[in-house]
């Protein structure tokens, strides 16, 4: 039994490999150089599968993200930047097809706001603390201070 | 009395955001929508071979000059087929429609085109989708609506139906006539 056992689990470790080696061999590449290669997983990695849900088409198997994919290895080896890539990219499929959005006028508020939020807040906090300590010197008389000092210490 | 002001912006910008998030709710924007690119665009350019004949190739001014629908199908494509009665009736009532046969089998595509008749005014084979990553398409069907002057007035994704057309669709193509 226990031989079997240990047939069967190299079967299926033979079975497991075999399955992920045909996986790879499906979309194999071979870039000039490794700055391309690393070029090319940044970029699938930051592009969005249009077809799907929330899914970059680094890891989408749908025909588009294979498309965007062959498409951004032909362009890289053709010699095209990263940005005019996402470009092309955004001419064709809008927007909606990066991750991060691109500097405009529209998208300028999302650097804007939060610093202007952090800004605010910061400007609240600071004048808050400054009146509640100043709160702190001026609300209890002399007469007050000494009943506040029996109480405690009566509690004690 | 001033600094109560102040607590009330927080509980301010939060009613604000549930009133986004409940309008994206209760409207049902679909997060599944991708703007089209072309919206106003002019058709991109092509040069591909026409599915009846691979020798003749065509280009971007053999099909323009008039208000058209070009239409993205393939054989794989199991809702091209729902949708293919429609665009039968449709070109029987005068509807220019381009179809642009999408990744797919000449042979297997003039077949279906024989079995279930062709409503396409010309028939444009993209055997590797140039074509389709042009128009920014994502799968099949897809429709655009091409004005006079080649430029797309709307893309229309998924299958076309009776219902679609005479309640939203025919008005969008009747404006560019």
């Amino acid at each position: 039994m226990k031989w079997f056992n240990s047939k069967l689990s190299v079967v299926a470790l033979l079975l497991v490999m075999a399955s992920s080696a045909l996986f790879a061999a499906s979309e194999v590449l071979t870039f000039d150089s490794d700055e391309l290669r690393e070029r090319y997983s940044e970029l699938t990695f930051q592009l969005r599968c249009p077809k799907c849900q929330n899914q970059n088409v680094a890891d989408s198997n749908a025909p588009i993200s294979e498309d965007i994919r062959q498409k951004t290895y032909e362009m890289l080896h053709q010699g095209y930047s990263n940005q005019e890539i996402i470009d092309f990219m955004v001419d064709r499929y809008t927007e909606f097809v990066i991750y991060k959005p691109q500097m405009s006028m529209v998208t300028i508020w999302l650097w804007i706001v939060p610093a202007l939020v952090l800004l605010t807040g910061l400007t609240f906090l600071f004048r808050m603390t400054r009146s509640n300590s100043r709160n702190d010197e001026q609300s209890l008389t002399d007469d007050e201070k000494a009943q506040l000092k029996s109480l405690l210490e009566d509690k004690s | 009395m001033k600094s109560k002001v102040i607590f009330v912006v927080p509980l301010a910008i939060v009613a604000a955001l549930f009133a986004v998030f409940g309008y994206a709710l209760v409207a049902g924007i679909d997060p599944k929508a991708v703007p089209s690119a072309l919206t106003g665009e002019s058709l991109p350019e092509f040069k591909l071979s026409s599915l009846q004949n691979e020798k003749q190739f065509m280009v971007r001014s053999d099909i323009t000059g008039e208000p058209m629908l070009v239409n993205i199908w393939a054989t794989w494509c199991g809702s091209c087929k729902y949708e293919h009665p429609v665009l039968n009736s449709l070109a029987a009532n005068g509807v220019k429609i381009i179809g642009i046969n999408y990744k797919d089998d000449r042979a297997l595509a003039l077949k279906w085109l024989d079995e279930y008749a062709d409503p396409y005014a010309v028939d444009i084979y993209d055997p590797n989708g140039d074509l389709g990553f042009d128009l920014g398409v994502t799968g099949a069907p897809e429709t655009f609506f091409v004005d006079s002057e080649g430029n797309v007035q709307y893309r229309f994704q998924g299958p076309i139906t009776d219902k679609l057309w005479q309640e939203k669709l025919k008005a969008i193509y009747d404006e560019m006539v």
